[in-house]
């Protein structure tokens, strides 16, 4: 199973706003074939952003959904330099993960993403997702820390 | 020091593992051990119950209620935001390491508010990443596992009260020992007399019984809404029981309790509010909406169901007997108890009164139709754990084995564990049988002069032999439904708590 490939891959994510650029990040998921109904995906994200925007400090977003539209976990990464308000407190997001979960996934599947989760909160992680100077390079560091650990 | 904590999030994917990441790495540069349960999608990983005994205090960083909260009941509590522990995780150890030094020097004012944890706390068999069709089994499942000690017991006692009073009175027995008032056990108990002994095990039996549809919804409730459900769901019960609902509308209760409970619970209140909402707040709204709900609004449809069944059956005398029998025999196993079942008992037994007077045969065929019919559901289901125990869980097999003694006895209630547990194939099995049962008795033209005993009143019984196989003919019936029907569909709900959920309530 691939968490991520090249294509869910935006280094120079350049949306003026998370409902742009959550909107962009979907579309490749849909272009893979891995989200059925992009419009439906992107209500179910909505939905959890208004519950509690996903910004966290130190400039990161994570909008998310379990959705009955995704076929398999994925997760579509995005870069911004300008960084992208995403309701956080301390300032814009400037890494941007766009998980996306199925609705009856089994453990297996939800386990991947939960390491994910727990990557997120490394330090040395999301510098070398800030300093990957391609896509190969980030999926080979979330294929390493979070698929293969 | 050693703490727990406790994360979670509305979609269960992210932000409880980060929230976990996060007090896991602030109590490790802080120089201390943290165990954190993720209550996320990914299932959930239960601290056990020694770490958390050992924790010198809790850190919940929720987005959602937690679950089983009873169990970190008398533990210094920090509680919080999921995403406080995202963005401040040693701020939050931090205030731990200063509520376990407040608890250490004045552990009277910390655990004030709360009473001690109980030893291992209750169970639910709920998977909380299962699918909605499997999460209502085992929330039915698990109100079915602690009632079957209640039946069980009750279902025995009665029977043996029943035994005692036939060697104690004589052929009446089993209609005599119900009439000894509870005030003569109390002030004249005699310890020689084998009609006390016979009545005292017959009261207990009762009072038992009287637990068993509020005990069934408080554990749906349970299952369904965690400790905030027992209340509301234990009430409804009692009130299902109070409109003559019986254990159908003891589920309805359960599953409203439950889900009102729940509801109430999600609620965001200001901080200063969240210390009165578990003990006053959701007790109370929760009890009081519940109640509404089973007397005033499915109150009056029962009551006009049960009048409009009754009218309907006394409108019936002069049809054709067998017929009578076969829809009696129906309305016995549809709801074991329930509105349907005391229309068509109570049919009888009045006919019965009046028969003392006229001494009309029909009346007595009637009341031997019923009893047979309300005797074969225990004993179909019992036949069947036995020749299929790998169709039942574990609850269900041990509760099949008192289901031979309570059917033999005329305690249909026997069933109800597994028709609670399964209602949608366990009902029309219970009915095809308790049907036929009741047609061939009435073709047979078996009559019985008591209102209820089972097998230990024949002695009362015209044509017993008759009697005993159009009994064996419907608990064949039933058995065979409801193994035909089960091996077709999904097998029971199976999880490691079978065993120890029925264990944990007997001891």
């Amino acid at each position: 199973m691939t968490l991520i490939t090249e294509n869910l891959v935006f280094l120079n994510l350049d949306s003026p706003d998370r409902h742009e650029a959550t909107r962009v990040l979907a579309q490749a998921l849909a272009d893979e074939g891995r989200v059925t109904d992009l419009d439906g995906f992107l209500a179910d994200v909505r939905k959890r952003e208004e519950q509690m925007p996903t910004g966290l400090p130190g400039g990161i977003g994570i909008p998310h959904a379990r959705s009955a539209y995704v076929t398999e976990p994925s997760l579509v990464f995005g870069r911004s330099l300008e960084g992208i308000d995403w309701g956080a407190e301390d300032g814009p997001a400037k890494l941007i993960f766009l998980i996306a979960a199925p609705e009856g996934g089994g453990d297996d599947h939800l386990k991947i993403l939960a390491a994910l989760a727990r990557r997120l909160m490394r330090a040395e992680f999301r510098e070398s997702l800030m300093n990957a100077h391609d896509a190969a390079a980030v999926v080979d560091v979330v294929t390493r820390e979070v698929v293969n650990p | 020091m050693k703490f727990v904590g406790v994360t979670s999030c509305p979609t269960g994917i992210a932000h409880t593992y980060m929230a976990a990441e996060g007090l896991e790495q602030a109590a490790k540069a802080a120089g201390h051990t943290i165990e954190v349960e993720t209550q996320g999608s990914a299932g959930f990983d239960k601290l056990s119950p020694e770490t958390i005994a050992a924790a010198d205090a809790v850190i919940f960083a929720v987005g959602v209620p937690v679950r089983e909260r009873a169990r970190f009941v008398g533990k210094p509590t920090i509680d919080t935001d999921v995403k406080k522990a995202i963005s401040d995780g040693p701020g939050l150890i931090a205030q731990a390491v200063a509520a376990a030094k407040e608890k250490a020097a004045n552990p009277a004012t910390a655990t004030a508010d709360s009473p001690p944890p109980s030893a291992g706390g209750l169970m639910t068999k709920v998977d909380h990443g299962a699918s909605r069709g499997a999460k209502v089994r085992q929330w039915l499942m698990t109100g079915v596992s602690y009632m079957i000690p209640f039946v069980a017991a009750g279902g025995i006692l009665i029977a043996l009260g029943f035994m005692l009073a036939q060697l104690a009175w004589g052929e009446t027995g089993a209609v005599l020992v119900t009439k000894v008032p509870m005030d003569h056990l109390i002030t004249d108990f005699s310890v020689l007399s084998t009609k006390d002994w016979a009545a005292l095990l017959f009261q207990v039996g009762v009072a038992s019984f009287g637990f068993l549809v509020p005990i069934l919804a408080g554990f749906i409730a349970f299952a369904i809404a965690d400790r905030p459900g027992l209340a509301p769901g234990i009430v409804g019960g009692a009130l299902a029981l109070v409109v003559g609902a019986g254990f159908l509308g003891g589920i309805a209760a359960g599953f409203v309790g439950g889900f009102i409970a729940l509801w109430i619970s999600s609620w965001r209140v200001p901080k200063g509010m969240r210390g009165v909402m578990p003990v006053v707040v959701i007790p109370l709204l929760s009890v009081f909406a519940t109640g509404l709900t089973m007397i005033v609004i499915l109150g009056p449809p029962l009551k006009a169901l049960s009048d409009a069944l009754t009218s309907w059956l006394n409108g019936l005398t002069g049809t054709n007997l067998i017929l009578l029998g076969v829809l009696l025999g129906l309305m016995m196993a549809f709801d074991m108890g329930g509105p349907v079942n005391k229309v068509a008992y109570t049919f009888a037994t009045t006919g019965l009164a009046a028969a003392a007077v006229a001494t009309t045969g029909t009346s007595l065929q009637i009341m031997a139709a019923v009893m047979a019919a309300g005797m074969t559901p225990p004993l179909g289901l019992a036949l069947a754990t036995t020749v299929r125990r790998r169709l039942f869980s574990e609850p269900e097999r041990e509760n099949g084995q008192a289901a031979w003694l309570l059917g033999a006895s005329f305690i249909t209630e026997g069933a109800i564990p597994f028709a609670a547990a399964d209602p949608l194939r366990v009902i029309p099995s219970c009915m095809l049988g308790s049907g036929v049962t009741g047609g061939l008795v009435m073709l047979f033209g078996s009559t019985l002069r008591a209102p209820h005993g089972g097998i230990w009143v024949t002695p009362l019984i015209s044509n017993p032999l008759l009697y005993i196989l159009a009994i064996v003919i419907g608990t064949l019936i039933t058995a065979a439904a409801v193994i035909g029907l089960k091996a077709a569909g999904p097998g029971p709900v199976r999880t490691e708590l079978d065993a120890a959920g029925l264990a944990e309530v007997v001891v």
